[in-house]
């Protein structure tokens, strides 16, 4: 079954922009959208309890806090991300067993390379991962945007939506 | 005796679509026997072979994660709130290198 990620551009980099930050600690979050659309809408950075730069876990009862608010707006984790500092943007083994959220994508970045951050996004179910198509909505007609960003994917196209220009 | 227990998503399959089911038990341990009697097979996904609360799962009773509370020893009451969330963890380095790293 092929998969796809629609994921807006303002909400990816601060995604990037985040694990930026973090590095070399692992940075994670989730990204809530409304239960069935698909569509990841509001950013919520996580705190990485581990605090290192081989794991990562969201703390507990900060878990607790957003997945209540999710629930009281009708929302479900959409994106589960989190980066890895010296290795490749794919689910270590470690990500699989954990993987309990089996609707979520799971967002992968690395910021192994200072110049170029790889974004790439997976479906885990019961412990087999399937690598997704990353769709960009809105973003915009930056030049550097595509070499910013690289991408593992299967088929290897990329697709950008960019905005109706009147 | 009467407990509300709010159940994940990837949990759902056992309850068959319920995100909330009712139990009883004087502690955590017996409420999920409890569960396991009603939705066989549950308690599996909490419970290692060794007994103990697995570490991908997080469970609080009102609010309070159980770890503070004693585990599976924690103490209920009736009308106690128990709520099970898959923990979000995970990282570049592998389990078993990661657990001789600390000790």
């Amino acid at each position: 079954m092929y998969s796809v990620l629609t994921i807006d551009a303002e909400i990816l980099e601060a995604i990037v922009a985040h694990a930026r930050r973090d590095h070399p600690d692992e940075a994670c979050g989730v990204v809530a959208g409304k239960i069935g659309s698909g569509r990841p809408e509001r950013l919520v950075e996580m705190e990485n309890a581990e605090r290192s730069s081989t794991f990562y876990r969201f703390d507990s009862m900060e878990q607790l806090r957003v997945w209540r608010e999710m629930d009281d707006l009708d929302e479900e984790p959409v994106v589960i991300y989190h980066s890895h500092t010296a290795t490749e943007a794919y689910p270590s083994r470690t990500d699989i067993s954990y993987a309990g959220e089996p609707g979520a994508h799971y967002l992968l970045v690395s910021t192994r390379d200072p110049r170029v951050t790889e974004v790439r996004s997976f479906s885990i179910v019961e412990g087999t991962v399937t690598e997704e198509q990353v769709n960009i909505v809105n973003a915009g007609v930056d030049p550097h945007a595509v070499q910013r960003y690289l991408f593992g994917q299967s088929p290897t196209t990329v697709d950008y939506e960019c905005p109706a220009r009147a | 005796m009467s407990i509300d227990v709010r159940i994940p998503t990837i949990l759902r399959s056992f309850t068959g679509g319920a995100k909330a089911v009712q139990g009883s038990g004087d502690t955590l341990a017996d409420l999920l026997t409890d569960l396991d009697r009603q939705y066989p097979g549950i308690k599996g996904r909490l419970i290692t072979d060794e007994g103990a609360l697995h570490r991908f799962v997080n469970v609080y009773v009102n609010d309070e994660d159980v770890r503070f509370l004693g585990g599976l020893d924690a103490k209920l009451n009736s009308g106690d709130s128990v709520t099970i969330l898959p923990a979000v963890a995970g990282g570049a380095l592998a389990f078993a290198a990661a657990h001789a790293l600390r000790g």
